[in-house]
């Protein structure tokens, strides 16, 4: 029976292959966002003593289907002198970028769809051009709402990044490589070697400014629903809406697992290997760092009030900057004396 | 024709396409927005060089930073159309002319230099252009990539001092300050004796 599929898997075309991994990639993934919304509404729900949706199917559990299809069955709106193209356009230059950046992120030792030797500047590339589907709806909504989020999350987004790109050359100078399968394997063995403790301030940093760069609460000034409505999707309606919504959510499983993969030792457990069934590597504990880094955004949103803007930018530029910066001399004075265990 | 060479042809064709379309669409956003595809067709066709990292510099840097805050001012700015298009037909020629010199001299130093360009041939599966890249910048021209970095260094401070004005007048907030607040600095309680009943 195995031989038969291995059989039938190699002599399918290349072409072929290649669609059935995105699939197996990519459904898991959309199936994953819509849990995630009925796991923040749930979680949520419960920090702040309440129940969340429990009304569709067993214990709400069909709630976020229920949301796709209603979703996908409402009018698109257009608003008049909108930018049809950009309108329509933009929603999925946000997604696919989302998307895009799953094709180099490894779930296992030779788990990957392409094993790309630049892999980190890939994905760093991909989620800065994310903003584009933010900037281009909101000036093709032409509205004064959706502009001002637009032009915030411009700014806030290009304030981040830079940030990001410096803890992201801290990992690059711990694991001697952009692929992000040698950055896990450079991590190899139990918690003590993740580059969580060497890189500390960056791992905060990376995370909190991926945080920023989802513009998921504390610093959702680009949706600011109490200020600006919605920010840059308050025209949206219906599935463009929805595909707005995918992509935050995507990029927000994308955040964690790269959060996952570069500083928390990806498929690595967190015992030592000597350790009976628990202290091997899989890809469960990957989705098991996956899953706390999730809960960590949907945990934020509930802790943390939303962020002055003009914190937001001293933040970003004169606090996470300066720091990478430093961060950056202090581990290359440790790559230098070859500071065991991580970088020996 | 082989799969890349098809694959070549189209991105050329699409950046040429953006390029013409950048100077030529009526409103300003459109043109950013064509200069973004531009990048993007060509980072497809340095990618076809093999030359991976500077293609992925290039979205990351030029489309992701760069262009980011040329569309940031484009959208703010409220562009006179009509003003702009005024002179079109009068600096036309003079136009055409530059560019015409430009285009000749491109194809003199180009195929005086190059002549015939052998196709690049691929390189072996291990071949990185990233190390490739670092190994000939840290070390053949270690010098000018450090000068060229000190002047890019500069022209940051440069532009910061030239933006920083101190304005004495306005009232802001120093987060430290207000975090460093003790109760006493704000809570004063005063004894105030209670009027006896009239």
């Amino acid at each position: 029976m195995l031989e038969s599929i291995q059989t039938f898997w190699s002599g399918l075309p290349l072409v072929m292959q290649i669609l059935a991994k995105i699939i197996v990639i990519v459904m898991p993934l959309m199936l994953a966002v819509a849990y995630l919304t009925f796991a923040e509404r749930k979680i949520i729900g419960y920090m702040q003593v309440r129940i969340g949706p429990n009304r569709v199917g067993p214990r709400g559990w069909l709630q976020p289907i229920a949301d796709a299809l209603k979703l996908m069955f409402k009018e698109i709106i257009l608003p008049s002198s909108a930018n049809r193209f950009l309108f329509v356009v933009a929603p999925v230059l946000s997604i696919m970028p989302a998307l895009a950046a799953w094709a180099v992120i490894p779930f296992g030792d030779e788990m990957v769809l392409s094993n790309v030797d630049a892999g980190l500047l890939y994905v760093l590339a991909l989620t800065s051009v994310g903003v584009y589907g933010v900037i281009i709806a909101g000036w093709a909504s032409n509205s004064k709402y959706a502009f001002l989020g637009a032009m915030r999350s411009a700014a806030q987004i290009v304030a981040y990044e830079i940030a990001m790109g410096f803890a992201l050359v801290g990992v690059l100078m711990a694991a001697g490589s952009l692929n992000l399968g040698e950055i896990v394997k450079a991590q190899s063995g139990h918690a003590g070697y993740w580059f969580w403790i060497p890189l500390f301030p960056l791992f905060l940093i990376y995370f909190i400014s991926g945080v920023a760069e989802t513009n998921r609460a504390p610093f959702d000034v680009a949706e600011g629903e109490s200020e600006i409505v919605a920010g840059f999707h308050v025209e949206y309606s219906g599935m463009t809406f929805a595909v707005f919504f995918l992509a935050e959510y995507a990029n927000m499983i994308l955040i964690a697992t790269l959060t996952a993969i570069m500083f928390m030792g990806g498929w690595y457990s967190p015992f030592p290997e000597s350790v009976p069934v628990l202290g091997q590597p899989s890809m469960l504990w990957l989705f098991a760092k996956i899953s706390l880094f999730l809960l960590m955004f949907l945990w934020f949103r509930a802790t943390f009030p939303r962020y002055r803007y003009d914190q937001i930018m001293r933040l970003g530029w004169k606090v996470f900057i300066p720091l990478t910066i430093v961060w950056l001399v202090v581990e290359g004075v440790w790559v230098y004396i070859k500071l065991d265990p991580w970088f020996a | 024709m082989a799969f890349t060479d098809l694959v070549f042809y189209v991105f050329a064709a699409i950046s040429v396409f953006a390029g013409v379309r950048v100077i030529s669409s009526r409103n300003p956003v459109h043109s950013a927005l064509y200069l973004v595809l531009a990048f993007f067709t060509t980072s497809a066709l340095w990618l076809l060089l093999e030359a991976e990292f500077l293609a992925i510099t290039l979205v990351l840097v030029y489309v992701g930073a760069v262009m980011v805050l040329f569309l940031f001012v484009v959208m703010m700015l409220d562009i006179n159309l009509v003003s702009l298009r005024e002179g079109f037909a009068r600096y036309l020629p003079v136009g055409i002319a530059v560019g015409g010199i430009i285009v000749i001299e491109m194809i003199m130093v180009l195929s005086a230099r190059y002549g015939d360009m052998p196709k690049p041939a691929p390189h072996p599966a291990s071949y990185s252009n990233t190390e490739e890249l670092g190994g000939v910048l840290y070390t053949v021209y270690v010098y000018p990539f450090e000068i060229a970095a000190v002047i890019l260094l500069v022209a940051i401070v440069a532009a910061i001092t030239l933006t920083l004005r101190r304005r004495p007048g306005t009232k802001h907030q120093d987060p430290a300050k207000q975090v460093a607040v003790k109760r006493e600095d704000r809570v004063r309680l005063v004894k105030v004796p209670s009027e006896p009943r009239q």
